[in-house]
């Protein structure tokens, strides 16, 4: 059995070496027709994902925070194909998805974890016959599949003598979760992709779910991409994260340096928006105000200045680029752009440079 | 301080199924005049089924209320169902998860404001949307005047959550229940949300119920807390006292686990196994078959809530471990 | 630590495929042991059970010839010596009748919803789970079905094709095809919606594997509950049409003719003449109760 063996064998599924993005998106667009808008009239569209660019590395968790509507889901159904996206491309680790690499290749080593546990699961089906499922599907026996179903029971902490022939309605949503990872990892893909994958557990629970990923990813070398509107959890379990604001990226870097100085002033709204732990510093006012607007009509120019307390008039004409900055942080704000024309941005750079 | 909420030994035990299921077990509260509570716990602690009872919105065919609630000297069990519709709204009104389902989709918010205040007062139909405007500036709903005349499905998550807060104040009600009102909303909103509640209770002298599963949450909103487990209060005292010394081995394991005080690659503290099943209680203690501390005798009895300092109690008979 | 240790689950031994493990009772299981202690759909299971008896065995238990009549006794009321039931416009011993005709009625009652029920499952099904366009062609096709009152439809299908059990059989499936495709379309669409059926796509598996194993178990149960309760509505528009003469022609004993033949009789023998109604009426009660049981025993949470 491939499963507990080290995970990059010399022969092994790794192509293109370490240093080489286990998956690289690039100019992702995803926009959906809205109903209703009368049978012949030309319809509006909610710009869910809006020119998405990012790379993810291999080994790292990937962490994507945001508000409702800023298409961090859309883009976790991107990842998996399970929508189609308008145009953009994948590269997974050096071929290009549904060229050099076609989608049943792709699909076993990408894998996702919803957020709903229950209804993830099918209620017709035994826990073991919802594992085994996956392999089946690529041609592994019957009987094969079901001792691998046993074995990662086994490994996300389920006695499989005790769980393998139940349904999901008679478990609890922790241990629900917990199948869904198993099944997750059925396959042996590469990158699971953790769409709220926690948020819906109660928070007892919660911390051994994330315990428990983490040492999965150990285990079995996996790549995490982790979508979460918690910016606690995010900021404990995340190499690095991804910032995303109406269908666009805001704010990309390593975790610490995000977490601890953020350069969009978006994400220093979002940081300072959770509740305070300590009953003598509660938040006095609200890092902003309104709610996140509409991607139908997203704003002209950067698409927060709307909420932006820092907002001057050029924000609302020029759209900012993702501009690089020191310790590999990346901030789609006219603030970290050189000679943007926003009165706080830094001095232009010589060109010689 | 004079109690707005008085709960002497209330138990609600739903016989719909096929199983009668306890789900609030021998919970007493009380809450002072202008007192925020927050009602802390896990899904099947019993907490919204609290909060439900001050206003009697269980079934009553298919539950049973034992014990006492008094809210402003007056007995919610006793009331006739004329006087409990005046109570509703009048006395004691409550915000929800989901405002959709709380306002009527066919129905603009003004409508639904105004019906309400015509409903507990003799008033013209033109005062009465004074009042709703008032109302709107009130929960800071930008263009109030515009807003009146909206309906439901054409407000934000944010606006309509203040929608349905104006409407839960609009027959001045002394006592406000809020059911997680802030869980399904993103964190930028749920912070003014939050503020805003705070607000109108500093203001208004409401005293509010606040139930949450989110510690964090409920110290942004709370004078105090009540840990609820598995249909009983565990643990209540002050924010500042249950969170800096939680003395019940199920509160101190809920702040152990939480992820902002672990460093990125720590293993998170858990408290092992699940929440219970309330159709099958073990005897004594229902927290004793995840707790550490756990002794022969808290399978046995049901620790009572024991005084461990000044207003602050725990039901655990291993407090003395837990300093 | 361990990491079953860690997450706070008792640990496991190395596992091992064998015999040793758990097994829940299957779905249907639950489902025939709620209904089992259902005492109302038990009962009306009994009752269909025995009508069903009935008609098989019915040379056996008949008393007398159903087609041997006798002028002489004409419309004899209920208990006339000889006639249990009486007997009919044509002398015929009621009792016999009744119980011969139930062969009849009983299949020209049911067999159309089974069938009904393939071709609407196949229907609404690949037209939920494909879509678009395919759900438009599909779906509209049998709007414009589903847009005529059934027993007009039943008549006028029953009409075009002529007289005759045969094709009073075809047009009364045909009649019942519409709903259950629009049933199973809705159930379709539904479970299509479910993150099960995106964690299958997203293991590579193929739309053939996906529907049998994820849709299929999920849609049927609810489709074939609504197949049942057409049954009672089968049974009552397949009197309708024997009764206008489309259907059985007499002298058959088909319950719904006799009801049209002893229509006559309504003033002079009124308890009689009732008798083929009072069947029908027990038949399609037993089947909607049979039907609500189903549905409430299927439900998973209660």
């Amino acid at each position: 059995m491939i499963i507990g063996e080290p995970a990059h064998l010399p022969d092994g599924p790794d192509r293109g070496g370490p240093a080489q993005p286990l998956l690289s998106v690039r100019d992702l667009v995803k926009h959906f027709p809205v109903k209703g808008k009368g049978l012949f009239g030309k319809g509006a569209v909610v710009r869910a994902v809006d020119g998405v660019s990012f790379d993810i590395r291999k080994g790292e968790t990937l962490g994507v925070v945001g508000e409702s509507g800023c298409g961090k889901s859309t883009t976790a159904r991107l990842l998996m194909h399970l929508i189609k996206a308008d145009s953009g491309e994948m590269v997974f680790d050096g071929e290009k998805v549904g060229a050099d690499l076609d989608l049943t290749a792709y699909r076993r080593q990408v894998q996702m974890v919803f957020q709903d546990s229950y209804a993830s699961l099918n209620p017709r089906l035994t826990i073991e016959e919802s594992i085994a499922y996956g392999p089946q599907v690529h041609g592994v026996s019957a009987a094969k599949a079901r001792a691998k179903a046993h074995d990662l029971l086994a490994r996300v902490g389920l006695e499989p003598g005790r769980f393998a022939g139940r349904y999901p309605h008679e478990l609890s949503g922790g241990q629900r979760q917990r199948i869904n990872i198993a099944r997750a990892l059925a396959l042996e893909p590469r990158l699971v992709i953790l769409d709220e994958a926690v948020s819906a557990l109660d928070k007892s629970v919660e911390a051994q779910v994330l315990n428990l990923l983490q040492d999965l990813k150990d285990e079995f070398g996996l790549t995490y991409v982790f979508i979460s509107h918690d910016l606690n959890v995010v900021k404990f379990i995340v190499d690095r994260v991804m910032v995303m604001y109406l269908g666009k990226v805001a704010e990309i870097g390593e975790g610490p340096a995000v977490f601890g100085a953020p350069r969009h002033p978006y994400t220093a709204a979002l940081l300072a928006s959770m509740p305070k732990m300590d009953p003598d510093a509660r938040s006095a006012e609200a890092p902003l105000t309104g709610d996140p607007p509409n991607p139908i009509n997203p704003p002209s120019g950067c698409r927060f200045h709307t909420r932006c307390a820092l907002a001057e008039p050029v924000c609302s004409v020029q759209e900012p680029p993702l501009a690089a900055m020191e310790g590999l942080q990346e901030a789609a704000c006219l603030m970290a752009l050189p000679g943007s024309g926003h009165s706080r941005a830094p001095a232009p750079v010589e060109a010689a440079a | 301080m004079t109690e707005a909420v008085a709960i002497e030994n209330l138990s609600v035990t739903f016989t719909g199924g096929s199983k009668p299921v306890r789900a609030v077990d021998g919970v007493s509260l009380s809450l002072g005049q202008g007192e925020v509570l927050a009602l802390l716990g896990e899904s099947g602690s019993g907490k919204s089924v609290t909060l439900r009872s001050l206003l009697r919105l269980h079934p009553p065919k298919r539950s049973r209320m034992t014990g006492s609630i008094r809210v402003a000297g007056r007995d919610v069990l006793e009331l006739s169902p004329g006087e409990l519709a005046d109570f509703r709204g009048g006395v004691v009104s409550m915000i929800f998860q989901e405002p959709m389902l709380a306002l009527d989709p066919v129905y603009t918010v003004g409508a639904q404001i105004t019906e309400a205040i015509r409903r507990h007062e003799k008033i013209s139909a033109a005062d009465a949307r004074k009042r709703a405007l008032a109302l709107f500036e009130r929960v800071r709903i930008p263009s109030p005047d515009r807003r009146l005349d909206a309906y439901p499905h054409e407000m934000s998550g944010g606006m309509r959550q203040r929608a349905m807060i104006a409407l839960a104040l609009a027959c001045r009600p002394s006592v406000l229940l809020a059911d997680e009102p802030t869980t399904a909303l993103d964190a930028t909103v749920q912070i003014q949300i939050l503020l805003l509640l705070r607000e109108l209770q500093r203001e208004l002298g409401l005293s509010i119920i606040f139930v949450t599963h989110d510690i964090g949450v409920a110290v942004e909103i709370a004078d105090r807390i009540a840990v609820m487990y598995a249909g009983r209060v565990v643990e209540s005292g002050s924010v500042r006292d249950v969170i800096r010394g939680p003395r019940h081995p199920y509160t101190r394991g809920l702040l152990a686990s939480r992820v902002e005080r672990a460093q990125k690659g720590d293993r998170l503290e858990t408290i092992p196994g699940s929440p219970p099943d309330l159709t099958a209680l073990p005897p004594g203690c229902a927290f004793a078959p995840r707790c550490s501390l756990a002794a022969p005798q808290c399978r046995e009895i049901v620790p009572p809530l024991a005084e461990v300092g000044p207003a602050h109690t725990a039901a655990c008979i291993r407090v003395a471990e837990t300093v | 630590m361990s990491l079953s240790a860690a997450i706070g689950q008792t640990p496991s031994p190395s596992p091992v495929v064998d015999a040793a493990v758990v097994r829940s009772p299957g779905y249907w299981t639950g489902v025939l042991r709620r209904l089992s202690r259902d005492p109302v759909a038990m009962t009306a299971l009994v009752v269909i059970v025995l009508l069903l008896l009935m008609a098989i065995f019915a040379p056996y238990i008949a008393p007398a010839d159903p087609s041997k009549g006798s002028m002489l006794r004409r419309l004899k009321p209920i208990g006339f010596p000889g006639y249990p039931l009486g007997a009919d416009e044509l002398g015929r011993d009621m009792l016999s009748r009744l119980i011969h005709g139930g062969r009849l009625s009983l299949l020209m009652g049911v067999t159309p919803v089974p069938i009904a029920f393939v071709i609407g499952s196949l229907l609404g099904i690949t037209a939920g789970y494909v879509g678009g366009l395919t759900n438009t062609l599909i779906m509209r096709t049998v709007d414009v079905f589903y847009a005529f009152p059934s027993v007009l439809l039943a008549v006028a299908l029953s009409g075009a094709l002529g007289a005759g059990l045969t094709n009073a059989l075809v047009s009364l499936t045909l009649v019942f095809v519409p709903p259950i495709a629009r049933v199973a379309e809705s159930v379709t669409t539904q479970v299509r919606g479910l993150d099960y059926i995106d964690a299958a796509r997203a293991s590579g598996a193929k739309a053939g594997s996906i529907i049998r194993v994820h849709v299929l178990g999920n849609v049927l149960g609810p489709i074939f509950v609504y197949a049942t309760s057409l049954v009672s509505v089968s049974m009552i528009l397949a009197s309708g049409l024997s009764f206008l003469g489309l259907g059985v022609r007499p002298p058959e004993p088909e319950w719904g003719l006799m009801l049209n033949t002893l229509r006559t009789a309504i003033y002079t023998q009124p308890m009689v003449a009732a008798l083929p109604g009072v069947m029908i009426f027990i038949t399609s009660i037993a089947f909607n109760m049979v039907s609500d049981g189903l549905r409430s025993a299927m439900d998973v949470k209660s």
